[in-house]
């Protein structure tokens, strides 16, 4: 699950991480009571969206003045923000982060996440600040000092210290650097994140401060986490996802043609990438999970229907201990709820298939029957170019 | 020969109290040599009853000392698994299979911490299970689909591995054993230990890996394949339509930082010599191919 800046910072906070003083807008009138309420004349207006890139897309402006800040709200807010990492059509600003503007000596980088391979939490410090991560890795490793953390040990002391010396902070901040980097190992422990990255972190002459901070969090591990949950925004989910949420169903929106309903994530992975190799492009990731049950298959149409660029659809269910009967029954019951103005093929396989098989054809429901997967990527394919 | 497990294995299941884990105990029984298999359940505070005569246990070492199973299969649910997995590792199993999705990242984290040092074999969570066809089933996955024979399969997700498995089984070709070895970015075995059970299996002949997006475990075993294997490996690798940035269903699906592409997997493992395919309709016929 992701969170906005303000909010990880908010996270932060509670674990003694220093921040810049801002104030949260969600409507223009907030905004020069928020300019009012920071010192100084320098401020930073900061558009809050799920995806990075911000200032690069023109997100974020440093402002010298009132009336610079206030522009620049009034530019942000509810503009259509397009980076690297939101979808093309962009992502609609609803949010701004205002904070004072900070003396900056130096910018540095730290960074954690699960370290699949180790099986450990892994720290990492740069001293290229803002810049990308992936870039510096990929450039200038040697730039990159990494940290594993031992489960029951935790970030020691001297780790953490020699993590700073490592990222050039100067002699008189490694302490406070250093417990910086503790307090980030026991946020992330604490709130089950999956990342924590502070790019850049911000050296001035007597402090260090998260001038950045972003974080998302263990979807597995909401369950024990309600004050996480409390920061889902749901503005930044597509209706889709959240409808998909809802039902149950494991859902990711591609910019194809073909929408894709398979039980599996391995399966339905296949079955995206098989109707990519007869020609045609994926419309959707889509697991129903092993069942395959009425109303997740109901749920599932209406979603995939939902996004007008599907042309056809390919349902691929391998029934297992759920029987192909049962699930042929599922779809029967589902699909005549639903107008379907588009093909369907649907793929059956596994336990009872024939009398799976026999139940849709005998349904009355306009659908185009395979055997393989072969055999239902090349149906679903010619269905679209016979349009 | 098999891996991993055979006719003499003895089984207890972890959570076999509860709905999931008493209908695919069932299931299990009723395959193979699964009535004399599966011996023992485990549910704290249910310990002293008996369901369909098998007995139940308050603890895992209770269960081993009273019907000397070494094997255990986990169903207990995700807040709730990674202890499961702990005590099965304390009470010095064999092998523990973890059927269980959805465990925090954090709990798998400390767990695989514990188990180091430790003998116990650890596959999944976020599994189908293992199966030695006509032996012994332990999971969730169709039996009647397989089919006795020299194929070791391995894999990272379910219907995937039924799929290809009922493909070699319509071609006539057989498995030695299947293994599922979870979708979760922190589990136990992994390809390559697969791979070298299967390449020092008298049985096995040649192996199906089937990977997915996320990690670099398929390209660690193609470095090790390449080294050390002497029996064919046929390949496929889900995901090459997948975007980045996106899970895509299984938690460890994802390519983060540019690393674990599906076009980077299948290139280390052509070069590594694995034949690999990009038509998951096609795994069964060039195992066919490999094998003539």
């Amino acid at each position: 699950m992701k969170v906005h800046e303000y909010q990880a910072k908010e996270i932060l906070r509670r674990y003694g991480v220093k921040t810049p003083r801002g104030e949260v807008c969600t409507d223009l009138s907030q905004v020069p009571q928020a300019i009012e309420s920071l010192d100084g004349d320098i401020r930073v207006v900061k558009a809050q969206i799920h995806a990075g890139g911000r200032g690069k897309g023109g997100g974020v402006r440093v402002t010298r003045n009132e009336s610079e800040a206030l522009q620049a709200a009034k530019d942000i807010l509810g503009m259509t923000l397009v980076t690297a990492q939101t979808a093309a059509q962009g992502q609609s600003v609803q949010r701004l982060l205002i904070e004072e503007g900070i003396d900056i000596v130096s910018e540095i980088y730290a960074g954690m996440v699960v370290d699949r391979a180790e099986q450990q939490i892994v720290l990492m410090v740069s001293p290229q600040g803002g810049m990308e991560i992936e870039e510096v890795a990929a450039r200038t490793p040697e730039q990159i000092h990494k940290v594993h953390i031992v489960p029951d040990v935790g970030l020691t002391d001297s780790d953490a210290r020699s993590a700073a010396q490592f990222a050039g902070v100067d002699d008189h901040l490694i302490d406070k650097c250093a417990a910086l980097l503790m307090s980030l190992y026991k946020a992330f422990t604490d709130t089950d994140a999956s990342l924590v990255e502070i790019n850049p972190l911000v050296v001035t002459q007597d402090d260090v401060i998260a001038l950045d901070a972003k974080m998302t969090f263990d979807e597995s591990a909401l369950f024990r986490q309600p004050d996480i949950v409390e920061f889902r925004d749901l503005a930044e989910e597509s209706e889709a996802e959240i409808a998909a949420t809802d039902a149950g169903l494991s859902y990711i929106s591609l910019d194809g043609n073909i929408g894709c309903l398979v039980n599996g994530a391995g399966l339905a992975m296949a079955t995206m990438d098989i109707i990519k190799l007869y020609g045609q492009e994926p419309a959707n990731f889509l697991d129903v999970g092993g069942g395959a049950t009425a109303d997740q298959v109901i749920s599932a149409f209406k979603i995939m229907l939902g996004n007008k660029q599907v042309e056809a659809v390919l349902v691929n269910i391998f029934g297992g201990i759920m029987r192909c009967d049962v699930i042929a029954e599922g779809l029967v019951a589902a699909l005549s709820q639903i107008e379907l103005n588009v093909p369907v093929v649907v793929r059956l396989e596994g336990t009872n298939v024939e009398r799976g098989k026999e139940i849709l054809s005998e349904s009355g429901l306009v659908l185009i029957l395979a055997d393989t997967m072969d055999d239902a990527a090349e149906k679903v394919v010619s269905a679209v170019q016979g349009k | 020969m098999s891996i991993l497990i055979n006719e003499n294995t003895r089984v207890m299941t972890q959570g076999m109290t509860g709905k999931t884990g008493l209908f695919h105990t069932r299931n299990c029984v009723q395959y193979a040599n699964g009535k004399q298999a599966f011996v023992a359940g485990v549910t704290p505070g249910k310990g002293g009853q008996q369901i369909d005569g098998i007995e139940i246990f308050n603890t895992v070492a209770e269960a081993k000392q009273r019907t000397g199973a070494t094997v255990s299969v986990i169903y207990v649910p995700p807040p709730f698994a990674a202890a499961a997995i702990d005590e099965a590792v304390k009470a010095e199993l064999d092998l523990v299979i973890c059927i269980t999705e959805g465990i925090p990242v954090k709990d798998m984290v400390a767990t695989r911490h514990k188990m180091k040092g430790s003998k116990t074999i650890l596959v999944g969570p976020n599994c189908p299970g293992v199966i030695t066809p006509d032996e012994i089933k332990i999971g969730i996955m169709p039996g009647y689909i397989h089919k006795k024979g020299s194929i070791g399969v391995v894999s990272r997700s379910g219907t995937l591995t039924y799929e290809v498995v009922d493909q070699l089984t319509k071609l006539g070709i057989g498995q030695s054993s299947c293994v599922g070895i979870g979708g979760d970015p922190v589990n136990g075995t992994k390809h390559l230990d697969v791979v070298r059970w299967f390449n020092e299996d008298p049985q096995t002949e040649a192996i199906v890996m089937c990977g997915e997006i996320g990690g670099t475990d398929e390209e660690d075993c193609g470095r090790w394949i390449v080294q050390h294997c002497n029996k064919p490996v046929v390949a496929f690798i889900a995901g090459v339509s997948a975007p980045p940035g996106k899970r895509m269903g299984h938690a460890g699906a994802i390519v983060a930082g540019g690393k674990g592409t599906a076009a980077e997997k299948i290139s280390v493992l052509r070069e590594c010599g694995v034949s690999v395919t990009d038509n998951p309709a096609g795994i069964g016929e060039l195992v066919k191919k490999v094998l003539n």
